[in-house]
């Protein structure tokens, strides 16, 4: 559609080998994205151990998901915060 | 104790074939002793690009199934008699062939050969797996498309799912004039989206069509362009570092006149 209104106004919309190339990062971006359970219970192990240096978080209640539309994949981390630590907020300072 | 190389590449017409011949061939005229094994059962092809389809008698399922020793199967090529071809069966499918008795083959073509190059079916089923199965290292085939990039990236993954680690790439019938009117992708596109290593280039040449025609390894002709680059890939395999070729597009008449008379 985008490329549509682009032509109608007579924009140049780039080579051809620009448009193959967006294309193929989205699309393998949605090939990759079926990742093992194992590799996504890594990630989740990592991603509280990184955490946690900065807060205390519940980690019975942590979700992370991959979500697919059509457009994109994202990743997206639901984790309940039950404290800051306030030392690290100190240094940061 | 030799090598067993697998060429793939998920998409078929990408010229998985033709690269296997060449790089067979490549290596035995570097005095390798090589064999060339066709598993595609069912639609064997490599025979007649070899220009061997003449002298099969026996084929991989008549020694993977016990019919004839390996040796009664090996057909000798015509031009170097240090290289062979072991034929895909015609009239079976690829369940006629496991990966565990893939994998004893291939110990035992390392036993007798420098190096087995084994030319996998399109695809990701069975006839995949039976190729890989034996394999130490693969090679991936791809032209610059999006669909070839793509199945390409799949094929990666499972290779290394299966502990193919470090897939080198070939990129097939690259085309110098489109990539330089932004029409095609080029090298570092390709390198940017797969992120592995790249082994060779190959530019689209009329010359493959014509020594396929004839069943004449391109590798043999000293003129052509993808003769060079097959020839390069050869070495490459062989773990010399060759440049890439410059393949940059024929200068056309004009670009000549203009350069003879200073407007660039």
């Amino acid at each position: 559609m985008l490329e549509f209104i682009n032509r109608m106004l007579g924009r140049e919309t780039g080579s051809s080998k620009t448009v193959a190339k967006e294309r193929l990062r989205l699309v393998l971006v949605h090939d990759r994205a079926s990742i093992s359970p194992a590799m996504l219970n890594k990630l989740k192990e990592d991603l509280i151990k990184v955490i946690s240096n900065y807060m205390e978080i519940d980690e019975s209640a942590l979700e992370v998901n991959l979500c697919q539309d059509e457009r994109e994949v994202a990743l997206v981390a639901n984790i309940p915060v039950m404290k800051m630590k306030r030392d690290y907020v100190n240094k940061g300072q | 104790m030799g090598e067993v190389i697998v060429v793939t590449s998920g998409k078929g017409g990408v010229g998985k074939t033709t690269t296997s011949a060449n790089i067979g061939t490549g290596l035995a005229a570097l005095g390798h002793k090589v064999v060339l094994v066709d598993t595609d059962i069912g639609l064997r092809n490599l025979d007649v690009v070899m220009g061997l389809e003449n002298r099969i008698v026996y084929d991989l399922v008549d020694v993977t199934s016990g019919n004839c020793r390996l040796k009664q199967a090996l057909i000798k090529d015509k031009r170097f008699e240090n290289l062979f071809l072991l034929p895909a069966a015609q009239t079976k499918d690829k369940t006629a062939v496991n990966p565990d008795q893939m994998k004893l083959l291939a110990a035992e073509l390392k036993e007798e050969f420098d190096f087995a190059i084994i030319d996998c079916p399109a695809g990701i089923e069975q006839g995949f797996r039976n190729a890989i199965a034996g394999a130490d290292r693969a090679i991936v085939v791809c032209t610059p498309e999006v669909s070839a990039v793509r199945d390409a990236d799949r094929i990666i993954g499972l290779l290394e799912a299966a502990e193919l680690m470090n897939p080198k790439l070939i990129i097939n019938r690259l085309r110098p004039a489109m990539v330089k009117r932004g029409d095609m992708m080029d090298i570092a596109d390709i390198l940017d989206i797969l992120a592995i290593e790249l082994i060779g280039v190959v530019p689209e040449d009329e010359s493959i069509v014509i020594s396929t025609n004839r069943g004449e390894p391109a590798v043999m002709d000293m003129v052509s362009q993808a003769g060079e680059a097959y020839r390069r890939i050869t070495r490459r395999i062989k773990g010399e570092e060759v440049p890439l070729m410059n393949l940059d597009a024929p200068k056309g008449i004009f670009d000549r006149l203009k350069k003879l008379v200073g407007i660039r």
